[in-house]
């Protein structure tokens, strides 16, 4: 078992070094050389050259590429082009928000997802199922920031329950963050609960048709049972994988969003800087959502085997 | 708003007076004894109220923003200066400069020399006196090698001299009797001499910052030590940077800030219906504009020119692009509230026989008529790109649209190809936007407009202290520019605030929104 988590890891590490690989490559090929760009219109053929000199660009890109990659190895991801800050100093308080946003929309959206998904498997057929698959259909179907209008007209305006501004800031205490971050987190939770709930149920329901829950049909099983106590363990793994890849939207794909509620999170932050062509931040951002990513699939990945046993003892 | 609670505001503002407001409510079916209560209210609506937190939503804010004046180009960073810092001049209320830490200038014949005399007794929020050091140190911030959005009019100064503690001496390169208005920019603020510490900044303004987190938001606490005279009444001042148009009004609609700037012109009818939002609708110098280069063919023809100013329907680009709030163009850039405004130009409307005549006088028939639009000019440029190109094809005229990517318009489209869509933002002085678009070596003369006459008649404005001459030449250039120019000037854009209720203070000015940026200091919430 640690062989395997051992083994997962160290692929994972592979993963994400080939990431940093593209990550620098994209940087590189962006339109417009850095320091023309930080210059824009008061650039001089002078005050250019200096420029690059003093940003290093003159040098070749795999030597750059390995000293960024050392500094980010010992946790030095540069300084921001743009206002000379320390990019994990102007990050953290970003990084943050959106993890705490994640979480929060997780922790609802999950048990939430999952309770769904069971009771449309037990109940597979009735009205309760086939009115919670088009209710979920239609609010994947629809564009996020269109279910974001949507609560803030309703929720926000017309009731005035919750704020159409999440405006945290770091001194917020975590009560009024719950508040505040309140409607975007339902926004979230309604984007990712229809994709995790509709697979909880195709996969309880693709178990149902094997011989062993035939026999505990037979057997006089309350029908709940058969669904919680013997499909639902056998279904686990794809529920897992379908999880971590909505966690992982909840962190890297929340951009808009974050616009529609101005929640000041990491997505809006990257887009600010890559149209400022702040390449170390760009850089940073990169490499944090890969991270996510890969981690997130490590971890479905082993949860999915734990939750095998054919695979937990290979012969 | 109704028509009375619209005249109670304008009382309240100061924009008519008592026995007009009395007029005005007895046309309206009101009687006098009532008409003297509303106008009681109103008088009691205008007394300033102290306290309470003042909270603003802004658009124009990125998470790249300091408190350096030399790095600020939008909104949030130009309201966050106004709120802390002063400058030597204001654009005041009728776009006239009024005294701010100058407290009173004198310019020698020929406005080439000048003598600013400063205030005496301002205190800076760490304690330091304000005196002429610190205003040259703070001006000399954006002369020379500097990326400040002020350095270009700067370049005028030639020097900047100490004659006193108290007064300074400007040199210009050639005379501009517009210098104040130079001089009312928000990047020209003033801060102590040799300050740098910009997470920090220390100024002379209504309010100190507590908080500034880029892009996200800036908190504002009163000084209690202000020295000017009925400005900065509330507490605190609380900016949340808003740039999504929806969420911005959201924010007002909901209650969560008290003000907000750039109302999408389409929603406005929406807001007016809340009976707890007012609308603040200014005319502003903003326009968009279809640059020709008049050097190049076919635009070099002035017959083209005119078949193409007429050939555009400039009424229902209005509508289009701002649902009816701003005025119609005249290829004029002086928009008509400006003192020097040309009124007298006649108007050019859409006709489709006068531009064909124009067009056909011009004998170019296989002329190719290229318009590179893209939305990165301004939110529409591309509907009225197509707008133009139909209402042009009605006069036998063949507009090719042809869109540009928003990625790189500015370095790629603007000022490199003949004929496209832009704008300009407005200067405070008529002589500043005929200097920077339309003089023969402006580096951004959009238009390649380059006539000695021309350029003569700014020399002479600008050197021009006599009120009467000045305006002559004034008006003479706008003719120039509206008869034969190759600006294409369809529509000047309102500065369009909102606010709930309960603001007062919050007035409109012509230079730019927000009460000018002044916002800040200007406005107070009513108990």
């Amino acid at each position: 078992m640690l062989r395997l988590i051992v083994q997962r890891l160290s692929l994972g590490l592979l993963t994400l070094l080939a990431a940093s690989v593209l990550i620098f490559a994209g940087t590189e090929v962006l339109p417009g050389d850095l320091a023309s760009a930080i210059l824009t219109n008061s650039a001089t053929p002078e005050n250019l050259a200096a420029m690059r000199k003093e940003l290093g660009l003159e040098r070749p890109a795999a030597q750059r590429y390995v000293e960024w990659l050392g500094g980010v190895v010992r946790g030095d991801f540069g300084h921001s082009l743009t206002n000379k800050r320390d990019v994990i100093e102007e990050l953290a308080p970003r990084l943050k928000n959106t993890f705490f946003l994640a979480i929060y929309a997780a922790l609802i959206a999950v048990p939430l997802a999952v309770l769904l998904g069971l009771l449309a498997a037990i109940w597979q057929g009735g009205v309760y199922d086939r009115s919670i698959n088009v209710f979920t259909l239609m609010t994947i179907s629809v564009p996020e920031y269109f279910l974001g209008y949507l609560l803030i007209k309703y929720v926000a305006v017309e009731l005035g329950w919750f704020p159409s501004l999440a405006n945290v800031s770091p001194e917020t205490p975590l009560g009024d963050r719950i508040f505040l971050t309140f409607l975007p987190m339902l926004n979230l939770v309604l984007v990712v609960v229809a994709h995790m709930m509709r697979l909880t149920r195709a996969s309880v329901l693709a178990i149902m048709a094997s011989p062993y829950i035939e026999m505990a049909i037979l057997k006089g099983l309350p029908k709940w049972r058969i669904v919680v106590q013997h499909a639902f363990p056998n279904a686990l793994a794809p529920v897992i994988n379908v999880i971590a890849l909505n966690l992982a939207y909840l962190i890297v794909g929340v951009v808009i969003v974050e616009n529609v509620f101005t929640y000041p999170g990491l997505g809006t932050l990257m887009v600010d800087r890559v149209s400022k062509h702040d390449v170390p931040m760009v850089q940073a951002c990169g490499l944090i959502f890969a991270g996510t990513f890969i981690l997130l699939n490590i971890i479905a990945d082993v949860g999915a085997i734990m939750s095998n046993p054919r695979l937990r003892h290979p012969r | 708003m109704t028509e009375l609670e619209y005249w109670m505001q304008q009382i309240a503002q100061g924009r008519i007076g008592r026995r007009d407001f009395m007029g005005r409510a007895a046309a309206l079916g009101v009687g006098t004894a009532l008409a003297s209560t509303l106008l009681a209210q109103a008088g009691k609506a205008d007394e300033p109220q102290k306290g309470g937190t003042l909270k603003l939503g802004i658009a124009g804010g990125s998470t790249t923003d300091t408190m350096d004046p030399t790095t600020w180009t939008d909104s949030v960073t130009l309201v966050c200066g106004f709120t802390c810092m002063n400058g030597l001049i204001e654009n005041g209320p009728d776009n006239k400069p009024v005294a701010e830490l100058a407290e009173s200038w004198e310019a020698k014949p020929g406005a080439a020399e000048w003598v600013f005399k400063l205030r005496k007794g301002v205190q800076f929020h760490n304690g330091k006196e304000f005196d002429a050091d610190d205003a040259i140190y703070s001006l000399n911030l954006h002369r020379g090698e500097t990326k400040s959005g002020a350095a270009g009019p700067m370049k005028a100064i030639t020097d900047i001299k100490k004659l006193d503690a108290n007064q300074i001496q400007i040199t210009l390169a050639s005379g501009d009797a517009d210098l104040p208005y130079v001089l009312s920019d928000y990047h020209l603020l003033m801060v102590p001499k040799d300050f740098k510490d910009w997470a920090k900044p220390v100024g002379t303004g209504a309010y100190t910052l507590d908080a500034f987190d880029p892009g996200v938001r800036a908190a504002f606490k009163r000084n209690a030590n202000y020295w000017k005279q009925g400005r900065g009444h509330v507490d605190a001042v609380e900016i949340t940077v808003i740039n999504d148009t929806n969420a911005r009004m959201n924010a007002l609609v909901t209650g969560q800030v008290d003000v907000i700037h750039r109302v999408d012109p389409k929603t406005i009818a929406l807001l007016k219906k809340a009976p707890n939002l007012e609308v603040v609708r200014a005319p502003g110098g903003w326009h968009c504009i279809l640059p020709m280069f008049t050097d190049t063919a076919p635009y070099s023809n002035p017959d083209i020119r005119l078949a193409l100013k007429h050939a555009i329907d400039r009424e229902k680009v209005l509508q289009v692009l701002f649902s009816g709030y701003g005025t119609v163009g005249n290829d004029n850039p002086i928009p008509r509230g400006d003192p020097y405004f040309n009124s007298e130009l006649p108007q050019t409307h859409y006709d489709a026989d006068k531009a064909k005549f124009y067009f056909d006088k011009a004998g170019m028939s296989d002329a190719r008529i290229v318009l590179s639009a893209s939305d990165a000019a301004f939110g529409g440029a591309v509907d009225m790109a197509t707008l133009y190109q139909a209402t042009a094809a009605k006069a036998g005229i063949n507009i090719i649209v042809k869109r540009e990517p928003a990625d790189g318009f500015w370095d790629n489209v603007w000022l490199k190809a003949p004929f496209i869509t832009s704008y300009w933002g407005g200067r405070p002085a008529a002589t500043q936007m005929l200097g920077v678009a339309y003089k023969s070596d402006a580096p951004w003369n959009d238009t390649h407009w380059k006539q000695e006459g021309f350029d003569k008649l700014l020399a002479d404005a600008r050197a021009e202290l006599d009120e009467g001459k000045r305006k002559g030449y004034i008006w003479e250039m706008q003719k120039q520019l509206h008869e034969n120019g190759g600006a294409l000037i369809p529509a000047f854009r309102d500065w369009l605030d909102a606010h709930s209720n309960k603001v007062g203070g919050h007035t409109p000015h012509n230079g730019f929104d927000l009460d000018n940026g002044r916002i800040a200091e200007k406005a107070w919430l009513k108990a």
